[in-house]
């Protein structure tokens, strides 16, 4: 049996189907023996990549494609939309800001791409005005 | 995956647990801040979120968390939370809701420091 795995998955922009993905990194996860905290960042971050797919992209085809590529070593995933792309102001959340919060550090949107940063170990984002591929990898810890 | 969701209330004297079961998405969230609400309009404002039986929260959900905390500081309330994962406590500690609300590892003690 190889030592890796590539899985490609579409998805609807329907609600709780970021979940769909989410399921599938964290089985390619536990398959390598990934620890649990780990299949849980895999999941967040799968999670908010897709929401922003959904939420912002604007595409027309309204799917998200899911490529998922795993070794003995690492979890790479590439989340794609065929939408509008993204902008700075996207990018940085200042767009994405509900109304003013009483407490000002406690923003309330726009930390999805935050969130993927913190939990992965590299994250690169491209877009255009065809679209955007969200990549992030996960190492995995020594046992 | 996609856990049955549901939202259970125990209110004491001086204070209130709500616990979380499922996937803490907008759906969820939209019932778990409605039920805040109440409480909070009828003078609770000592609650408890126990998150054990919550297996994922997205950014929607952490979203609605911030509202609620920012709904009991206008009334000078406290807000603690129990029962997170190592990630969703990374992620609240990052996201700033541990400054304004307390993380106890069980509801027990959750109660205790309200």
């Amino acid at each position: 049996m190889s030592n890796e795995h590539k899985v490609l998955l579409t998805i609807p922009m329907y609600p709780d189907m970021e979940l769909a993905a989410a399921k599938t990194g964290s089985v390619l996860a536990e398959l390598k023996d990934f620890n649990e905290e780990a299949v849980e960042e895999i999941q967040l971050a799968i999670i908010e990549s897709c929401i922003n797919a959904s939420e912002h992209s604007q595409s027309e085809d309204k799917e998200v494609h899911i490529q998922f590529l795993v070794t003995d070593d690492q979890l790479e995933v590439k989340i794609t939309d065929r939408g509008v792309g993204i902008t700075t102001d996207t990018l940085d959340g200042t767009r994405l800001l509900g109304r003013p919060s009483v407490h000002p550090d406690l923003r309330k949107r726009g930390r999805g791409l935050q969130i993927i940063r913190a939990l992965m170990d590299e994250v690169v984002i491209e877009s255009s005005p065809n679209g955007t591929t969200v990549s992030f990898t996960k190492k995995k810890s020594p046992q | 995956m996609l856990d049955k969701f549901d939202i259970q209330i125990r209110e004491a004297k001086e204070h209130a647990v709500i616990e979380t079961t499922g996937y803490l998405n907008d759906a969820l969230g939209e019932q778990l801040s409605k039920k805040a609400q109440e409480l909070i309009q009828n003078g609770c404002t000592q609650l408890v979120i126990n998150l054990e039986k919550t297996t994922l929260i997205n950014s929607i959900g952490i979203s609605i968390l911030i509202e609620i905390i920012e709904a009991l500081s206008e009334r000078e309330g406290t807000l603690n939370f129990c029962g997170l994962s190592a990630t969703q406590e990374r992620t609240f500690r990052m996201m700033a809701l541990a400054k304004y609300a307390g993380i106890f590892p069980d509801e027990e003690s959750a109660i205790a420091n309200l």
